[in-house]
């Protein structure tokens, strides 16, 4: 029965050739195309000029920018990622139970992740954290007569980007709560009978049983972080404003390639960035032996 | 659905409903989750009541969730749209986009989830390897090579390089589908050979109306992808009787003046309306989607 059939390699083919031409043309061609771009200076419209490592070196000596993108960009991450899938993991627990009330809380709490990429919301966040806007407004109605400029300031305006992405934990949420309900009730009744209080089962029960889904999380949720254009496109209206402060690295990496036309730079940027995403996920793959715990088949 | 009977809180609630006791538990649980909820819910009430505030109001009266006076103005100006084209425009051109994206990463991606899914065939782990690799990728390594290849063959400001990349096979819905098809008795695929079915009609006829709740998913996800995206028009077209509504809404903000903030609002509450939609109609495909692949 293993045999394979004449023709079956000639049927597989032909059903995942669309993948295999679309693989080609859009993914490794253009792949090449942009490890050698980036070892050129290229302005669209004259023809490619050969500057070797020029563009990695100006990135990493010369360009001071590149280094604020960079603190910018992991600020966003290493904050945002752990904030969202703590908030994910909580209300995830929060909603496991059985009352009528869970279906509604949870279209509530997913309902900002659907919509929460859109430029709508960008516009929205951006009117929210205004200077007249509605947490100033209410921060004065609670007695806070100080006004807090969002936008002025770099540090304040990258946290509402992060709160914005923080805004959006519900998918995480969502696999989070579909991992808890796969979590057999018997654990913890064997450990209420062992006399073990809710934070020991959460411990030694809820988390280590979880955190496969937990590093599949973390793991894509870095790599997505890390490639956030619109909110910071929107909210600075494409400036990465102020003095840089949302300055994000696709940003920056737009505003390269398509305002000031260094294609050759930008083309450096994407591979540095490519490196660090793969260094980001090999680390977590590396680590996760520690943390990670896989149910053992023999039991 | 049997994890969820299966829950241990499913008990003692069945317990109490013969033993009508005040919970205070019960109800110091949903005081929080439902506060918490609203919490999570206000910038969206926000922007849906501002809509219907005079633009005057909007950041007056920023603090209340009530407009006063109310006025659905704000709509009708919004859809007057922006250099020169109404709001009609830019639906009709999302929706050109949304509607051949869509429809060219579903069908193409069943066709090839099918592939990997039930054919065995030389260098299938290499490729599946790589569709898995692909799903990973930031999109900013490709862009540039992109931009210049359709510059070169002329597709700028069309919506051609938007739309064709979809008609190859979308990572994530390929996975997700071979996900689904495993989960079909081969033995179907069986019958319909014995029966004189070929590769394709065990395709057509067996597979594909089993897979249709994970085309669905796959749909609703390509919809909302490419209803929101804005890097692709905002790279690919420059005219404005061709943009789509998130670029549009781009456009709106940029020449934001003290008088159309309504406006803007009562477009930004349009653009969302479909998305919220799809939603609440296809609630359950997004819940199951995103439960078993991931799928943002």
């Amino acid at each position: 029965m293993k045999l394979r059939p004449a023709g079956e390699n000639l049927a597989g083919y032909a059903f995942i050739s669309p993948f295999i031409i679309g693989f080609l043309a859009f993914t490794i061609i253009p792949m090449i195309v942009s490890l050698y771009l980036s070892f050129t200076s290229y302005d669209l419209f004259s023809a490619p000029q050969w500057v070797g490592l020029a563009n990695y070196v100006e990135m990493f000596t010369g360009d001071e920018k590149y280094w604020t993108t960079i603190k910018v960009t992991f600020t966003y991450v290493l904050a945002g990622v752990p904030l969202r899938l703590t908030f994910a993991l909580i209300v995830a627990m929060l909603l496991n139970r059985a009352s009528r009330m869970v279906g509604v809380y949870r279209t509530l709490f997913y309902l900002p992740s659907i919509i929460g990429g859109s430029v709508a919301v960008a516009i929205m966040w951006r009117n929210i954290f205004g200077n007249e806007g509605t947490i100033n407004q209410i921060l004065f109605f609670m007695g806070i007569d100080q006004k807090i400029y969002w936008y002025q300031e770099p540090t304040s305006a990258l946290w509402t980007l992060i709160l914005l992405s923080v805004w959006q934990f519900g998918s995480s949420m969502l696999i989070f709560l579909a991992g808890l309900k796969n979590i057999s009730p018997e654990y913890y009744e064997a450990a209420s009978v062992d006399g073990a209080n809710p934070f020991q089962k959460f411990f030694k029960i809820t988390l280590p049983l979880l955190s496969p889904i937990i590093f599949f999380n973390l793991v894509m949720q870095t790599i997505s972080a890390f490639m956030t254009f619109t909110p910071a496109y929107i909210i600075s209206k494409g400036e990465g404003g102020p003095l840089d402060g949302t300055l994000l690295y696709s940003l920056y990496l737009f505003q390269k390639a398509f305002n000031f036309f260094q294609m050759g730079y930008a083309s450096a940027m994407a591979w540095v960035m490519l490196l660090i995403v793969g260094l980001l996920t090999l680390i977590l793959f590396k680590t996760s032996k520690y943390w990670v715990h896989y149910e053992s088949k023999e039991g | 659905m049997k994890a969820l009977q299966e829950t241990p809180q499913a008990e003692p609630r069945q317990l109490r409903i013969d033993k009508p006791k005040f919970n205070w538990k019960k109800w110091l649980y949903h005081l929080v989750t439902g506060a918490f909820a609203l919490l999570m819910l206000y910038p969206i009430l926000w922007l849906l009541m501002s809509s219907f505030k005079e633009s005057s109001q909007v950041f007056v009266t920023a603090h209340s969730l009530i407009p006063d006076p109310f006025i659905i103005s704000n709509y009708a100006q919004g859809w007057e749209g922006i250099a020169g084209q109404s709001f009609g425009t830019f639906i009709k051109n999302s929706l050109i986009i949304v509607g051949f994206s869509t429809i060219g990463a579903v069908i193409s991606s069943s066709l090839i989830a099918y592939g990997f899914a039930r054919i065995s065939f030389k260098g299938k782990a290499f490729w599946f390897a790589c569709m898995m690799v692909s799903m990973m990728l930031p999109h900013e390594v490709v862009m540039i090579p992109q931009y210049i290849i359709f510059a070169k063959i002329g597709w700028l400001n069309s919506f051609l390089p938007i739309i064709v990349p979809q008609f190859f096979g979308h990572a994530f819905f390929i996975f997700l589908m071979v996900q689904f098809i495993r989960n079909i008795p081969i033995e179907l695929d069986e019958a319909a050979r014995i029966d004189g079915c070929g590769r394709f009609g065990i395709f057509y006829k067996v597979i594909l109306p089993l897979i249709v709740p994970a085309m669905a998913t796959a749909a609703i996800f390509s919809f909302y992808w490419k209803w929101e995206d804005l890097i692709n028009p905002v790279l690919y077209l420059n005219s404005p009787e061709k943009y789509p509504v998130s670029l549009a809404l781009k456009l709106f903000l940029d020449s934001e003046t003290a008088s159309n903030w309504g406006a803007m609002f009562a477009m930004s509450v349009v653009s969302l309306l479909p998305v919220v939609l799809i939603f609440f109609l296809f609630q359950r495909y997004i819940v199951e989607g995103i439960s078993t692949s991931g799928l943002k």
